[in-house]
């Protein structure tokens, strides 16, 4: 987005505003870590970020959030669409209870599905024994992060789909398309933008998920150990450069990972004619 | 919550909200409402902040802060009220203590940080010493102070089991046997894990004369046995009690006893005593700085004093801790189960060189999760 002259009244109030909000919000405590993190030495540095065990630990945290991010693309676009299009009994209340997952507090949601999806669980009995164990391995890991980021697609796609003009559609099939290609060239094209920003939103929200995950992760170093919990590990040595260490990581990846989000999210904007 | 999401949703379609339109239409600011609007949206800013800031306002009550570990939290409602009605009788004055619960260390961490604990009453003597001497908040000696080296109450570490005892747990030496699954907390995120851990390792060693190869091949074989290692001591009672996990709970004896005399699960769970164990003393200690700032320097005195004294021993042995006092003991000798205890200090020095043995990176711990060692 280019810079505009600007005729706007309350701008610059605004913008004081937002400068400070941001400022003391976010942009102090991260320019703390980054002065935390330079106290290691960059040998030391590259030791405490690049050790197998952190490894291990952003490919399980990078890959759950990005499958559990998925999955919500899927299924919490389906919501959307179900909440949005069809009228029935219970709506508003299936309505409330996407937003959940937001209000919970995560280590009570953890405690919830490790107990279901353990051995004994309401849902664990049945699987164990066909042999897909979800409780304490990296699909433990992957159901807790679907479930605290499944607010953030619903949320993301209702509106858009709220907003559609069913005229849009009476057009498409005046003009004899048929159902699928409706959906396929019509309705599909203008959620793309909303479901990526859903994405984008349920995966970063995961990346720092620590509370539900470590009930129901076992926590198994290499196996099912996720960043976020090195980190405590860390701190609980007093060791707040390692941890700030393996924080800044984790940032950088994610930032990278958001901007290129982001930029996705714009050309598919782009491609579907809904920039101005 | 909802309204968040929709504007970030707008954010990503809306379009008729945004620019052009709107900038056409609006006329220029003038330039002295603006000042004038930012004074007077920075002085509510200021007003909002500070409000915030001083919402612990307080009446004629002395406000005692105990910031404590985590399975404490009944033991000290109890001991509070005890407390709060023997002043109240003795000075006329009302006390009224807030309490605050966390993991051992975090908590640790947090009075570091500036939470103004008067009195702090932790898992472990290296958390008190860290405040000690990072933080310079109390005296390097502050163990002295009081009796029993500041330790009202100990524990130890005992073994829960399923009904019926189907794997036939009796000794240490049972839970490194193949095909047993041992639930221990991690001792990288936990203070009780580390008792845990460390009476592992010290009853191995014991066991072998003090052979350290062979108590690491103990505790690395036991550690081998735990599918789930769970952040805190409660996760893993969770993982055994709830979701029905494991054989052998390696649980501190307080949480053991209510488990086995609780109408509830009393039929569910069995208490097995191993021939020794750790002495676990979680000391207590008066935060001078915080306390002299607050001006509550007595008071805490009296409030740790009331933890030795005998009605805040009996208060301790009806929450399963071990009293120190020899008569509140006697009362209660069929609680307790006999059994051997060691110190910290036979197995491990103290707690820093434990701690730097056994759990800092590359330590101990660290080694039984090697890959090559699996």
């Amino acid at each position: 987005m280019s810079v505009r002259r600007n005729n706007m009244p309350g701008f610059r109030l605004t913008l004081g505003f937002t400068v400070f909000y941001l400022v003391t919000l976010v942009l102090l405590p991260l320019s703390g870590l980054l002065w935390k993190a330079s106290a290691l030495s960059p040998a030391k540095f590259w030791e405490v970020v690049a050790s197998e065990r952190a490894l291990a630990a952003y490919r399980l945290s990078f890959g759950a959030s990005f499958v559990a991010a998925l999955v919500n693309v899927v299924f919490g676009g389906l919501v959307a669409w179900v909440l949005a299009r069809y009228p029935f009994p219970g709506r508003r209340f299936v309505d409330a209870a996407v937003d959940l997952p937001f209000a919970l507090p995560t280590a009570v949601a953890g405690i919830a599905l490790t107990w279901v999806y353990s051995e004994h669980g309401w849902i664990g009995q049945h699987l164990v024994p066909l042999g897909l164990e979800i409780a304490f391995r990296p699909a433990g890991v992957v159901v807790a992060l679907a479930f605290v980021g499944l607010p953030f697609v619903v949320r993301t796609v209702q509106p858009v789909l709220l907003e559609l003009d069913p005229e849009v559609e009476e057009a498409a099939a005046c003009l004899g398309a048929s159902r699928w290609q409706t959906f396929r060239r019509v309705l599909f094209p203008r959620l793309v933008p909303a479901l990526v920003a859903g994405f984008a939103l349920a995966f970063a929200r995961a990346l720092g998920e620590y509370g539900s995950v470590v009930f129901i992760s076992g926590n198994m170093p290499l196996r099912t150990e996720i960043a976020p919990l090195l980190i405590v590990g860390r701190l609980e040595q007093f060791d707040y450069a390692g941890a700030t260490g393996i924080a800044l990581a984790l940032l950088v990846v994610s930032f990278v990972l958001l901007v290129g989000i982001n930029a996705a999210q714009a050309w598919t904007r782009r491609r579907t004619g809904e920039e101005p | 919550m909802t309204l968040f999401c929709d504007a970030i949703a707008a954010r990503c379609t809306a379009r008729s909200v945004d620019g052009a339109r709107l900038h056409d239409t609006r006329k220029a600011p003038r330039k002295q409402t603006l000042s004038r609007r930012t004074a007077f949206a920075a002085a509510l800013a200021l007003a909002v902040l500070c409000g915030l800031a001083s919402c612990d306002g307080s009446g004629s009550a002395i406000i005692l802060k105990n910031v404590s570990y985590d399975p404490t939290r009944e033991l000290y409602t109890e001991i509070n009220d005890a407390f709060s009605a023997q002043y109240r009788a003795r000075t006329g004055r009302t006390v009224e203590i807030l309490q605050s619960h966390g993991g051992s260390g975090k908590q640790a961490r947090a009075v570091l940080d500036g939470l103004d604990a008067d009195v702090v009453t932790f898992g472990c003597a290296a958390d008190i010493d860290v405040l000690a001497k990072r933080g310079r908040l109390l005296p390097a000696d502050w163990a002295g102070r009081l009796p029993h080296a500041s330790v009202p109450f100990t524990s130890t570490i005992v073994f829960l089991v399923r009904r019926g005892n189907p794997k036939g747990i009796r000794r240490w030496e049972d839970l490194a046997r193949p095909g047993v699954a041992v639930i221990a907390p991690n001792p990288k995120t936990s203070g009780g894990a580390r008792w845990v851990y460390l009476a592992a390792w010290g009853h191995a060693l014991r066991a072998s004369g003090g052979d350290e190869a062979k108590a690491r091949a103990f505790v690395t074989a036991l550690y081998r046995n735990v599918p789930v290692l769970d952040s805190g001591a409660r996760g893993a009672t969770t993982t055994f009690a709830r979701n029905g996990i494991g054989d052998v709970l390696l649980a501190w004896e307080n949480e053991a006893l209510l488990f086995t005399r609780r109408r509830a699960t009393r039929d569910d769970f069995e208490l097995i005593v191993p021939n020794d164990s750790i002495l676990a003393e979680p000391p207590v200690a008066v935060v001078d700085a915080y306390a002299r700032q607050h001006g509550t320097e007595a008071v805490a005195r009296d409030y740790l004093a009331f933890l030795f004294s005998d009605a805040g021993q009996a208060i301790g042995a009806k929450h399963h801790y071990r009293p120190q006092s020899e008569a509140v003991r006697a009362r209660h000798r069929d609680t307790f189960p006999a059994l051997t205890l060691f110190t910290i200090g036979e197995v491990a020095g103290d707690w820093a060189a434990a701690q730097a043995k056994h759990f800092d990176e590359g330590g101990e711990f660290d080694r039984i999760y090697q890959p090559g060692r699996r």
